[in-house]
């Protein structure tokens, strides 16, 4: 006997398989005659060239192919132009995958290559252009200029954040076969049939003739969100050659094949009265991004609605370079603003000599100021208080470098933290053969959340079935349709069609039971019969109740099945939705050597209902040690000479290694939100990252008296 | 990675034949084969040691022999070598990684190639690489490099932590060849780059290190390691001080300093060793000898803060080494 398995601690269906290497990856997959292709690079930003030259490269033994003419892919550059460092310019394909590294290595793609022009890779560079991104117009409510000019107190700084790239374990791969005119891909990707339609239009192909597998995904956290030129070339080298392809990019190809958060330079001003009600808003961001094609982050949608500022303006202006393109990065956009208005916040509780957590409660909107809608639910200030309990944040002296132990000086600090709770449209198939057993099934992906676990006890509680008897699938562009894994909109999104499409199979099959003369359930008020552990009861009668497998047995057949559609209602228009967090963070800093450690660390989030409290707190502590590594290590270095990425491997590229993190710990509201949805939830991967970075600069104030301004944070800064 | 034949030595006789033959040695293989596959190793021959019989770790009279096969986390996890040098475990056991320290090996580490940014990517300018193509790092980014013993040449740091200990306790490195034996000490071992950047070592052709004998002496036991990084841990060293003391009688005896993270080679400070003897130790001395460590040294644009670093390395590992000497 099994009860619902929605809300319960459930370990990962997949779980064994991932630590035991039975999941198959994409590059894992091989195929008869299978050829080794490897991406040659360009070593110079900037270049109008002809193709490099490849002789030597041909004459190399195990080498069966050398391409530099790359007609028929649809790219996003044009023939012959190089945009930026590290952009494909060559492909070797061997028999080994020995084989064709080595020859890749003796294509000269540098300057002695020919046909480079100077290159502008810095956004700091003076005078250069930029453009309004058009998502981001420039936004103006009320009179800020004259509020800030009038205000008695102000906090008016800049804010740089570094370039930063996703290093997830798993390196990019695909395996591409051609059938005939018919693709098959296993690949790397968050979206299967974003990736299946991309490649098949880039190589003008029928998307029906392209299909994508991705079953297993080593994270990615937004890197494999877009379709990127190495999948569009492997599946054309597939289809030059007519042999099956494999690519995995190298881990220092990633730093420039697969995007990155790009990087920024914001101001922001607020102005206030002395009893701290916050009278006006401005922020600024600029951002770097490509000439060839354009990426923008959201970075001041956060500064619009998350306190209340009777008037506010914001801008943000892109930086064209002749740099790769960036795209999402966990918590996009978001994490990246609220560094900025959240360390804004505390310069602002300092200057007013209030608690931060009580300047927080003080602003707190009735609605969203921008939209002008109501909040569907607004946990901020539970969150706020109820983690300030947790955290033990009653009696904390405010004043900088007033506590100290065992000569480090202490500190604590505290930032909200806000995410869309965004909801697509996707469908799901519900199927439940002859023994009673359940196959649902999405296109969706499971990049770390644990997305085939919660969508199975989303699956098992609707169908009444125990867990082990329903099996979900994904990862495949042939399943029914999901969005993007992406945006944290899948629980939200795929969840209800899980649940509309089980809930619809479950009923179907009830209503067969209960007009069938044969079913002891026969003539039972459709709304009197439950299900449980795959056996229907009659809730007035229990002993008239049968098992699915006898009454599916019975009727023949291969079973029942069912496709479902959800969409979110109008309340996407008719509320605002969001996540909310709060963040506290106690650091160590080691005042003579200028070490930071971060000791210890607590939030709260309102997600809305939690389907599995295991994997949420686990994606919570996820986003902590990614946030620590924002706000303390991670940075994508550049010369700017050439534009050349110098540290793209994992040892001079620094995220938290396990002696770095200490103490975590995270708990959640679990109210569910009606509004977003029948599971409730308001999504939590991008969110748990979002107050991460300022809450940990905010404690370096508390513990220093000097306000870090910049990420990551240097052990030189604190010298 | 180039193509290479590999040939595994069943003997020292076969390894020393294939070594006189222009053959590359391998043991642990943590920084050939990454610098292999990056192609800016490119042996033709490399010889795999692992079967010859140099894994020692022991104490005879006053000498501690290490086998040039011995592995990191077996020489860090050694009773005698925690006890009796404690400077050498510590510096191996802030080294890397576990992984990395059950496969790397003492003599390995000796022969650990520099960590620059530019060295390891061989589409840019490197004289230690690529002699005469220029140093990439002089005006590009240098947070990391050296500050002592640079040269217009060649600015990369030494990245070994063991090196820095041995070099304050005055070890020897064995050498053996065809030719015969030679004893060198760790200090000498290791060539500033000068002009030849590309020349790193004190290493006749086909030579092959067989241990390190590290002396003990009355400061030995009172010894540590103290390395700063970015991160806790798996980081190599901004700077890092190796400090073994004798003090009796209140009165500093001697002193053996060192420092890593800070020089194109480990750099010994006997500066600072004079600015102790004889003198009975207090944090003021510590502070005032201290301030001698950075002496020489020539800042890059990102990395003048190395110089208070180190500075303030040394004056907290002599007082935290007294401390324990007292």
């Amino acid at each position: 006997m099994t009860g619902p398995s929605i809300g319960q601690p459930v370990a990962r269906v997949d779980g064994v398989a991932r630590v035991t290497g039975a999941a198959r990856y994409s590059a894992d997959h091989s195929a008869p005659g299978l050829v080794h292709a490897v991406l040659v690079t360009s070593a110079v930003s900037r270049a109008s060239v002809a193709a490099p030259d490849v002789a030597d490269a041909r004459s190399q033994p195990g080498v069966v192919e050398v391409f530099t003419d790359f007609s028929g892919a649809r790219l996003p550059w044009a023939a012959g132009q190089v945009n930026f460092f590290g952009q494909p310019v060559a492909i070797v394909v061997g028999t080994t995958l020995e084989a064709a590294e080595h020859a890749a290595r003796l294509i000269d793609t540098g300057p002695a290559a020919g046909g480079s022009t100077p290159a502008v890779t810095d956004m700091n560079d003076p005078g250069l252009p930029t453009v309004v991104p058009p998502r981001s117009p420039d936004y103006r409510r009320g009179d800020p200029d004259s509020a800030i000019a009038a205000a008695p107190v102000r906090v008016d700084q800049r804010y740089r954040i570094a370039r930063e790239n996703h290093n997830p374990m798993e390196p990019p791969g695909v395996v591409a076969e051609w059938t005939g005119d018919r693709l098959t891909m296993y690949d790397k990707t968050q979206w299967v049939q974003g990736t299946a339609r991309d490649v098949a239009a880039a190589l003008g192909v029928p998307p029906e003739n392209v299909r994508v597998i991705s079953p297993f995904i080593g994270g990615a956290f937004g890197s494999a969100g877009l379709t990127w030129p190495h999948q569009i070339l492997a599946a054309w080298t597939a289809r030059q050659l007519r042999r099956p392809v494999k690519l995995v990019l190298t881990r220092k190809q990633m730093y420039s094949s697969i995007g990155y958060r790009p990087a920024s330079d914001q101001r922001v001003i607020l102005a206030a009265g002395r009893d701290g009600r916050i009278t006006a808003t401005a922020h600024e961001a600029r951002t770097e991004d490509a000439r060839y094609a354009s990426y923008q982050d959201e970075i001041t949608a956060v500064s619009r609605f998350l306190y209340r500022s009777p008037a506010m303006r914001s801008s943000h202006r892109l930086v064209p370079l002749d740099v790769a393109v960036p795209t999402y990065t966990r918590g996009p956009g978001f994490v990246t603003g609220t560094f900025a208005l959240e360390s804004a916040m505390d310069e602002l509780a300092v200057e007013l000599g209030i608690d931060p957590i009580e300047l927080r409660l003080r602003n707190e909107p009735d609605a969203n100021q921008d939209t002008g809608l109501p909040f569907s639910s607004r946990g901020l200030p539970t969150c706020l208080r109820r983690g300030a309990a947790e955290f033990g944040w009653a009696g904390r002296n405010p004043a900088p470098r007033s506590r100290r132990e065992d000569g480090l000086l202490i500190g604590t600090g505290v930032a909200s933290g806000a995410y869309n709770a965004g909801r697509r449209p996707a469908s799901a198939r519900a199927r439940i053969d002859r023994a009673g057993n359940a196959v649902v099934s999405s296109a969706t992906s499971d990049m770390g959340p644990g997305t085939a676990t919660s969508m199975t006890q989303v699956a098992a509680d609707a169908l009444g079935l125990p867990m082990s008897r329903v099996q979900f699938m994904l990862g495949d562009s042939e399943l029914p349709t999901a969005p993007m894994h992406a945006g944290s909109v899948t629980m939200a999104s795929v969840g209800p069609a899980v649940l509309t499409a089980c809930t619809m199979l479950r009923d179907a099959l009830v209503r067969i039971a209960v007009t069938d003369p044969a079913s002891p359930l026969y003539g039972v008020p459709v709304e009197r019969v439950t299900v449980r552990d795959g056996r229907l009861s009659s809730s007035d009668d229990p002993k008239r109740s049968e098992t699915y497998r006898q009454l599916l047995s019975r009727r023949g057949g291969d079973g029942l099945d069912t496709l479902r559609d959800w969409s979110p209602s109008d309340n996407q228009t008719r509320y605002d939705t969001h996540g909310y967090g709060a963040v506290f963070a106690e650091v160590a800093v080691d005042e003579l050597v200028g070490t930071i450690r971060v000791r210890r660390m607590r939030a709260v989030y309102d997600v809305g209902a939690v389907v599995n409290p295991r994997l949420a707190h686990s994606q919570a502590l996820s986003g902590m040690v990614y946030g620590i590594g924002m706000a303390l290590l991670e940075g994508t270095i550049r010369d700017h000479r050439d534009g050349r990425i110098v540290n793209a491997n994992l040892s001079n590229y620094l995220v938290p290694v396990n002696a770095d993190i200490v103490d975590l710990d995270a708990s959640f509201l679990g109210e569910a939100d009606p509004v977003t949805g029948p599971l409730g939830v308001k999504g939590l991967a991008e969110l748990v990252i979002v107050g991460v970075p300022a809450a940990v600069a905010n404690a370096v104030y508390h513990a220093t008296g000097r306000r870090a301004r910049e990420l990551p944070i240097t052990l030189e800064s604190q010298l | 990675m180039f193509p290479f034949t590999f040939v595994k030595a069943r003997d020292e006789r076969a390894a020393l034949a294939a070594g006189r033959d222009g053959g590359r040695y391998i043991a642990g293989g943590t920084t050939l084969v990454d610098l292999m596959r990056e192609t800016v190793e490119r042996p033709g021959t490399v010889v795999d040691i692992t079967a010859l019989p140099y894994r020692q770790i022991e104490l005879r009279g006053d000498v501690l022999r290490l086998g040039a096969l011995a592995t990191m986390a077996d020489v860090a996890a050694t009773g005698i070598v925690k006890q009796q040098f404690p400077v050498l475990a510590q510096a191996l056991d802030r080294s890397a990684s576990a992984q990395l320290r059950n496969m790397a090996t003492i003599g390995g580490n000796l022969m650990q190639r520099p960590r620059c940014l530019y060295f390891r990517d061989v589409t840019a300018g490197c004289n230690r690489r690529d002699p005469g193509s220029g140093c990439s790092a002089v005006e590009g980014h240098n947070r990391t490099h050296a500050v002592l013993g640079t040269s217009p040449a060649c600015v990369a740091t030494h990245p070994s932590d063991l090196a820095v200990a041995l070099v304050a306790l005055d070890a020897i490195v064995l050498l053996r060849s065809t030719e015969g034996d030679r004893r060198v000490a760790v200090q000498k071992f290791f060539l500033a780059p000068g002009s030849t950047p590309d020349r790193e070592h004190d290493l006749r052709p086909g030579e092959l290190i067989t241990g390190v004998e590290v002396p003990r002496t009355a400061a030995t036991r009172t010894s540590g390691y103290l390395k700063v990084r970015d991160r806790e841990s798996y980081e190599f060293a901004l700077a890092s001080a190796a400090i073994a003391l004798e003090i009796r009688a209140g009165v500093i005896r001697s002193a053996r300093i060192a420092v890593g993270g800070m020089g194109t080679v480990p750099w010994r400070l006997p500066a600072v060793e004079a600015a102790l003897i004889g003198r009975r130790p207090g944090p003021e001395l510590f502070d005032k000898a201290a301030a001698l460590a950075a002496d020489g040294a020539r800042p890059l644009s990102e990395n003048a803060f190395k110089i208070t670093l180190v500075q303030r390395t040394v004056a907290r590992q002599l007082a935290t080494v007294a401390e324990g000497a007292a």
